[in-house]
Formats: C-alpha cells, sequence, structure tokens
C-alpha cells in the first residue's frame, strides 16, 4: 500500500516532478545568478499570479480550463486605454480602469457563460473560439471605432491616420503603481508587497467563496449537471455566474499584469493571456477537474523559472537562443496538449469501468480501485 | 412559405447573411472601381489554393471526430515533402510529384499516430487537436533550424545552417498547377485550370472513396458509432483510416497552395492554417459530424470571396482596411454558430 501510494503521487505529479528537473537542470546551462532569478520569479509572481488564480472557479463548476479569460483581458485593457486617455496617474488610474472593465467584463462574461450553456460537453474549444471571435470585435472598437466614434482626446494615443489606437500605449502615469504602492526591499531584493497584498486577499477570497452557499452549489454543478437540477439549483446561472467572476478577475488580472510591465500591447498583450496562464496552472500540477491555490503558486514559479532560463539554456547548449524560445513554445502548447489527453483518458476508463460494471463484470476489480482512488483525491 | 421557412432554417441565418453579403459586395464593386474580372480571376485562385486544405476536414467530420483542428499536422508532413524534393535537386513536375509523394508518407505516419492519439480521447477530439497541432508546430520549427539541409536556396546564407522562414518555388514547381492549360478571357482574367482540375480530381477521390465499403462504414461510425460496432464495424479502425486520410489530404492541400503562392512558409507559418478552413466547410453547411463535397466547395467559394472582395470593395468605400478584422470575425462566427447549435447536430 505505501509503495502504491508512492507511485500514485508521482504518477499524479509527473509534469510538476519533470518540471522541476528540468529547471534543475537549465539553471546553472543558464549561467544566471541566483539572486538575479530570485527577483525575476518574486516580479513574475506578482505579475503572472492573479491572472492565473482567475482560472480557479469555473474549474469547480466542471467547466475546465476557462480560455474565455481573454475577455476579461480585453475589458481590463480597454480601461487602461481610456484612463491613460484622461490621463488620470497613479493608483486613481488603475482603479478608474478597474471600474471602467468591470462591467465590460461582466458583460462579456455573461456573453461567454450563455455561449457555453449551449455548448455543454465542449466548453473549453467554444470559449477557446469565442476568444477569438471577441478579439475580432475588440479590434473592431480599438482599430477603428476609438477615434472616430469613441472620442480619445489624446492625439498621442491615436495612429496617425487620425483614428485607432496606437500598436503600444506608454502606460507611464500607472506604471508599477501597485509594486511600488509599499515598496519593500530586503538584502537588494524587491518585492511588490502591496501586488502580494491583492493576490493574498484574492486566494482568502476563493477559499471563503468555495464555503459560500453559492460556492457549494458549483461544486455540486461540477459534479453532476443533472443531479444538480434535480437537487433545484439553477445549473445554467450558477455556470454563467461562475464564468462571470472568472472574467471580472481576469480583468482585474491583465491590470496589475500590464501596470508591471509598463506598456500595452493594444493587439496582442491579451492574445497570450489565456494559453500562459493555464499553461502554468497544469504545469503546477492541476487538471482539467481539479486545481487548487497551492498549483496555481508552484505553476507560475516553475513555468516562469523556464520561461526566463530557457532562451539562454537553448543558446548555451546548441548555440542559438531561437531553439531556446522554441522549445519554450513547444513546452506550453504540449502541456496543455498533454493534460487534455491525460484527462480524457482518465475519463474514458471510468467510463468503460462503469460500464463494464454495468454488464455484471467485476472482473476489473484492481481497475475499478484506482479509479476510487482518483475521486478520493 | 413553410418551405421557405424550411429552406432559411435548414440553411442557416449566418450563411444567408454572408452570401448576401457577398452578393451585395460583388454589386458594388463596378461603383467604386473594383475590376470585377480581376476580383474573380483572384477568387478562382484563391479557391483553388485553399479548396483541397478544406477538403481534409471532410473524413475526420464524416467518422465523427470532429472539425480537424489539427490539420498543422498534415500540413508539417506537406511541408517536409516539398523541402526534401528540393533538397534533392528535382524540379518541375517531377519535383511536385515526389514533393507530393515524400508529403504522404509522412502524412500517413503522422495521421497514423494522431489517429491512435484521438482514438483514446473520444469526446475531447477538437481541444486536443488544437493543442496537438500547435505543439508540433513548435517541436518542427526546432527542427527546422536543426535538420542537416544543404540546399544552398533553403538554408541562411550567413549560417549556413537551418532552413530560411520563407523559401521561394521558383525555378522549382512554383505555379505548376496553375499554369497547366491555363487560359485568358480578356486583360485581367486567368483561369487556373490546372489547379482547379487537380482539386476536381481529388474531390472526385474522395467523393469515391467515401462512397466505397470503407467509406461507408467511416460514415456510419461518424452517425452513430454504437449502432456501427453493433453491425460488426471496427469504429477505432475507422477513425483511423479518416484521420490518415485527412492528415493527406492536407499535405497535399499545403503543396497545392504552395506552388500557387510561389513560397514555402515554414516555422510558425501553419499555427492558424486549420482556422480558416474550418470556418469555410462549416460556411459551406457543414455540421461538427456531417460535410460533404458540396459543403467544401460552397464554403471555400464563400469564405475565399468574402476575403477577396473585403479588402478591394469595403476599402474603396470606407477608405480604410477592414479586411482582416472582418475575416477574424466571419471565420470565428461561424466556428461558434456550429459549435453551439442544439438542433440538428445529429442529422
Amino acid at each position: 500500500m505505501n509503495q502504491s501510494k508512492t507511485t500514485r503521487f508521482l504518477i499524479n505529479n509527473a509534469v510538476t516532478i519533470l518540471f522541476v528537473i528540468l529547471s534543475i537542470m537549465s539553471i546553472p546551462l543558464s549561467g544566471y545568478s541566483l539572486p538575479y532569478l530570485f527577483q525575476e520569479i518574486l516580479t513574475r509572481l506578482g505579475r503572472n499570479m492573479f491572472l492565473v488564480l482567475s482560472l480557479l472557479i469555473p474549474i469547480i463548476a466542471g467547466m475546465g480550463l476557462n480560455f474565455g479569460i481573454v475577455l476579461g483581458a480585453m475589458a481590463g485593457q480597454i480601461g487602461l486605454i481610456l484612463v491613460s486617455d484622461w490621463n488620470i496617474l497613479g493608483m486613481q488610474g488603475i482603479l478608474l480602469a478597474a471600474i471602467i472593465g468591470t462591467p465590460i467584463s461582466v458583460f462579456l462574461g455573461w456573453i461567454c457563460g450563455s455561449v457555453m450553456n449551449r455548448a455543454k460537453g465542449r466548453e473549453m474549444v467554444t470559449s477557446y473560439i469565442l476568444g477569438f471571435f471577441i478579439d475580432g470585435l475588440y479590434q473592431l472598437v480599438v482599430l477603428y471605432l476609438m477615434g472616430s466614434l469613441i472620442p480619445v482626446l489624446n492625439r498621442a494615443l491615436v495612429l496617425s491616420r487620425g483614428y485607432g489606437i496606437r500598436n503600444a500605449v506608454n502606460l507611464v502615469g500607472i506604471r508599477q503603481v501597485l509594486d511600488n504602492l509599499l515598496p519593500l526591499q530586503i538584502a537588494g531584493v524587491r518585492i511588490p508587497l502591496a501586488t502580494y497584498l491583492v493576490i493574498a486577499a484574492l486566494c482568502l477570497f476563493i477559499v471563503w467563496f468555495r464555503k459560500t452557499k453559492l460556492g457549494q452549489d458549483l461544486r455540486a454543478v461540477g459534479q453532476d449537471m443533472g443531479t444538480a437540477e434535480a437537487a433545484g439549483i439553477p445549473v445554467e446561472r450558477t455556470r454563467i455566474i461562475a464564468i462571470i467572476i472568472s472574467t471580472v478577475l481576469a480583468c482585474y488580472g491583465q491590470i496589475i499584469f500590464l501596470q508591471n510591465l509598463g506598456t500595452l500591447n493594444t493587439y496582442n498583450s491579451h492574445t497570450q493571456t489565456g494559453m500562459f496562464a493555464i499553461a502554468a496552472l497544469l504545469i503546477g500540477g492541476a487538471s482539467v477537474v481539479k486545481a487548487t491555490i497551492p498549483n496555481a503558486f508552484i505553476g507560475v514559479i516553475l513555468f516562469h523559472l523556464l520561461f526566463i532560463v530557457s532562451p539562454m539554456a537553448g543558446k548555451e547548449l546548441v548555440g542559438s537562443a531561437q531553439i531556446g524560445e522554441y522549445f519554450r513554445q513547444f513546452i506550453s502548447f504540449g502541456i496543455i496538449a498533454v493534460a487534455l489527453v491525460l484527462h480524457a483518458w482518465r475519463r474514458r476508463n471510468e467510463a468503460e469501468q462503469s460500464r463494464s460494471l454495468l454488464r455484471g463484470g467485476g472482473a476489473r476489480q484492481e481497475g475499478q480501485s484506482r479509479t476510487a482512488g482518483i475521486k478520493e483525491d | 412559405m413553410n418551405r421557405l421557412k424550411q429552406f432559411i432554417t435548414d440553411f442557416g441565418w449566418p450563411r444567408i447573411i454572408i452570401a448576401l453579403f457577398l452578393i451585395s459586395l460583388f454589386f458594388a464593386a463596378p461603383f467604386v472601381d473594383v475590376r470585377i474580372d480581376t476580383s474573380f480571376s483572384d477568387l478562382f485562385n484563391r479557391f483553388g489554393m485553399n479548396a483541397v486544405l478544406v477538403l481534409a476536414m471532410v473524413p475526420m467530420v464524416q467518422s465523427g471526430c470532429g472539425l480537424n483542428f489539427g490539420l498543422p499536422l498534415g500540413v508539417i508532413a506537406g511541408l517536409l515533402g516539398s523541402t526534401l524534393s528540393i533538397e534533392m535537386g528535382m524540379t518541375g513536375t517531377a519535383g511536385f510529384a515526389m514533393a507530393i509523394a515524400i508529403a504522404c508518407l509522412f502524412a500517413m505516419v503522422l495521421g497514423y499516430g494522431y489517429g491512435k492519439l484521438l482514438n483514446r480521447v473520444k469526446g475531447d477530439e477538437m481541444m486536443i487537436a488544437t493543442y496537438v497541432g500547435f505543439s508540433s508546430v513548435a517541436f518542427m520549427s526546432i527542427l527546422w533550424l536543426l535538420l542537416p539541409f544543404k540546399s544552398p536556396t533553403m538554408v541562411w546564407g550567413f549560417a549556413g545552417k537551418g532552413l530560411r522562414t520563407t523559401i521561394s518555388l521558383e525555378g522549382f514547381w512554383s505555379h505548376i498547377l496553375n499554369d497547366f492549360l491555363a487560359f485568358r478571357i480578356g486583360e485581367n482574367f486567368v483561369f487556373p485550370t490546372g489547379m482547379i482540375l487537380f482539386f476536381a480530381v481529388i474531390c472526385l477521390l474522395v467523393w469515391s472513396f467515401m462512397h466505397t465499403k470503407t467509406g461507408t462504414a467511416l460514415t456510419a461510425v461518424g452517425s452513430n458509432p454504437e449502432f456501427a460496432r453493433a453491425s460488426g464495424i471496427d469504429v477505432n479502425r475507422m477513425r483511423t483510416i479518416s484521420v490518415v486520410f485527412s492528415t493527406m489530404l492536407g499535405a497535399v492541400g499545403i503543396l497545392v497552395y504552395q506552388q500557387s503562392f510561389g513560397f514555402i512558409q515554414l516555422y510558425n507559418a501553419p499555427f492558424y492554417m486549420a482556422f480558416p478552413a474550418v470556418a469555410a466547410i462549416l460556411l459551406g453547411g457543414a455540421s461538427v459530424n456531417k460535410a460533404s463535397m458540396v459543403n467544401v466547395i460552397v464554403g471555400t467559394l464563400l469564405f475565399q470571396g468574402i476575403l477577396t472582395m473585403t479588402p478591394s470593395v469595403i476599402n474603396s468605400v470606407l477608405k480604410t482596411d477592414m479586411s482582416e478584422v472582418i475575416r477574424i470575425i466571419v471565420s470565428n462566427g461561424m466556428i461558434l454558430y456550429a459549435l453551439t447549435r442544439r438542433t440538428k447536430v445529429s442529422k
């Protein structure tokens, strides 16, 4: 039993362990000093953690990995564009951007949730495509309507043709405002304390939320929609709420992300948001049906460690930084593919077992106890 | 009146709106000084370039594997075919034929593995296919840099190794299908006979395959896997066959695309190849598990029609280039529509 426990731990955390090994191998290759890496990781943890956490609630609701968080990211960016146009600086700017972003992301989240309700069982691919679709609308608004229909006062933001927002928006007024709100420096390492406090607050919110009535409803829906419906839980409404919360959180997450970077790539910043957040979460040991705050935390650290190290390691190893870059790309796509495959595989095995039991099987006792073990987790 | 209503529900609102939009673009064209003959010439050219790629959706959709978002895998096989053929120093028709042969070989191997994988993840094919496609593109990007290609037309001049991002087919088999029996009407209209013929032949091939015993079994698997199993069809085998076939079509499709385009595009180029093809076949009236040759032809004409006409006409009217945004909205809107259709999905 003890041995099987270890084996199970290894199997369940294979991805994470692989990444730990990969990182340990490539750190010395890259030639970066440990304090430098530590500082970078701290920065990136503050930058990305909020976005990754915004994925958790739909997973509880059984809706899988919400690729639709890009919708929230776009809402946040619209807020940021308007704020920099009105030249509102500092914390007021960030708060106002969040206030503008909130109704937009609630609306987009509602759309996303409703669309996903129409495509039960293929939520992920639907939210993924919806991200592209809304990206088209976002471009329509930002590239054509802003400056023509929607007034933009600051001409520096506008393309030379007279309308449409420039490719890069300099967020100079709110650059790292949140990070530096409570300056803290320990042994030469800067810690963005305020950002971490916001993230901690979100973690507490998620822990608390799971215990509320709504949180329990979500979990029931995630377990079995039919049973939840029979128990009187409004399934579709609950699912929409889960997505709305996720989208709004992603909106705030993107604002935190961009205030740290200091520049907004109007047409590119959001495109990778969903994929990177999801890859990070999966690397942390989460699956399509189960994700925890520690998963997010470990995942962000490992994923971004590899992010920093792999170009240099690639350069040292084969003499081309480009290969390291492609390798990182391969890892982030590959990890999502592997996680999805494992999930589908497991689910299918469970279905087959329950079917063979129905047929008076019971021949696969051993497999059955393994399934039970998975459910226990 | 009822029949009209029935027709509209069958055909679907999005399709009607887009078709009307396209027709109005054609009517508007002369008023904004866009030449109709050039537009048609463009349209046929783009149709020929993309039709085989769209056709690559059909076998997988028919066997119930969903929309083939893993098309990049076929594209990679095609890229391997053309680069290896150039490496061997082949040119002209022989080079093109060699490229197809090599590409089909790779497509068979890749498609087989891909099919086996998809058999283990029934129900989740589309999302997994997308990411399998993406990760293989990223993986191949590494290989393009590392593989020991020697041909000076293909490797970076200064480093002497690693393939270029775009490789010209000039002097190899650029336009080899386009120019075959091509004829010109007036000054601006050229009909790419060879390419259209090639598509017609492949179309016929797929059509006749679909009507063989294997093809019928394949369709049965897509319509009702339980029923198919009960009647003694090996479901997994049929699905694997369809995936191999789709991947091979994808490989040939990209070769046709390349010879018309005149360049081989490597590295990140295959990433989003699947989306326009998926959108086109859905636009043509296919659903997530039902597709026919007519869907392919109508869909490609409509989709490429929009892509041809919007830049020229809309730009002249609005004095801005909105074609890219329209393309994104139309193609992804179409995919979304198909994914969320509750009724008649299992038609």
